[in-house]
């Protein structure tokens, strides 16, 4: 079986029929979350300096833990990210998620994330690829059918 | 959802290598990606417009350079529309196998 080398920057973009204030809502709030994000609660007031978190869906455990670095609704949302619902990524360096939201043409929004800053975390960046399409489909299903995927 | 320029961009040999380049490595120039291959600049270039347009390859900006990445969520849409119905653990499964056997092979 060929593996995908682990590259430093990963870059997933999708068109949602939705406005970039839907999409925002969709990624900072946990009633959204739950629903896409393998039901984890998002736990975050956004402002830069402040933590970036994610929470197992009985919000005991985290599972992710960051820092806003940029935040700029609804267009732009930065933040660090560390996983620590395995071992070996928890043990890796911070890396780096980039939420940037596009307005498009009849009612349209291009979404884009950046996963970056995975030079020191090889293990985090084989672990988010296959997860970031499957948020960004189940984000899109959520939001323009008002079903999360089934699954 | 239109998919017919994914289906499109997906049916050119070359346009099919273009992404198994940036699947055994992302983030690349267009000048590497030319080099791979016996083919114009131009020609490079028109494949990567098709599959840009098509959201396959996604472009950013790194200094003056201009870098191409692999965008598989289109591929997973499609995915998603015929398999997730489906138990998705079973297909996976077989894959699973699939992929042993022809390791061992």
């Amino acid at each position: 079986m060929t593996t995908m080398t682990a590259t430093t920057t990963q870059v997933y973009q999708v068109f949602i029929k939705a406005s970039p204030e839907q999409i925002w809502d969709a990624i900072t709030k946990p009633e959204f979350t739950s629903r896409y994000f393998y039901g984890s609660h998002v736990d975050s007031t956004l402002e830069v300096g402040t933590p970036y978190r994610g929470w197992s869906p009985d919000r005991e455990t985290l599972w992710v833990d960051g820092e806003v670095l940029d935040s700029d609704p609804p267009r732009r949302l930065s933040y660090t990210w560390r996983a620590l619902y395995d071992e070996e990524t928890a043990a890796e360096e911070p890396s780096r998620v980039s939420w940037e939201i596009e307005p498009q043409e009849g009612g349209v929004s291009k979404l884009t994330v950046v996963h970056d800053q995975l030079e020191r975390a090889p293990k985090t960046a084989e672990n988010v690829a296959g997860g970031w399409m499957y948020i960004l489909s189940g984000m899109k299903t959520l939001l323009e059918t008002g079903e999360p995927l089934s699954s | 959802m239109n998919d017919d320029p994914v289906f499109k961009a997906l049916a050119d040999p070359t346009r099919r290598l273009l992404l198994d380049r940036l699947y055994e490595r992302d983030g690349r120039s267009l000048t590497e990606l030319e080099s791979d291959l016996e083919m114009t600049r131009f020609g490079v270039m028109k494949h990567l417009r098709v599959l840009e347009e098509a959201g396959l390859v996604v472009t950013r900006r790194s200094g003056r350079e201009k870098l191409h990445y692999l965008n598989p969520v289109p591929i997973r849409l499609i995915h998603d529309r015929w398999i997730d119905k489906y138990t998705e653990r079973r297909v996976s499964a077989l894959a699973d196998l699939k992929n042993e056997l022809e390791d061992t092979a």
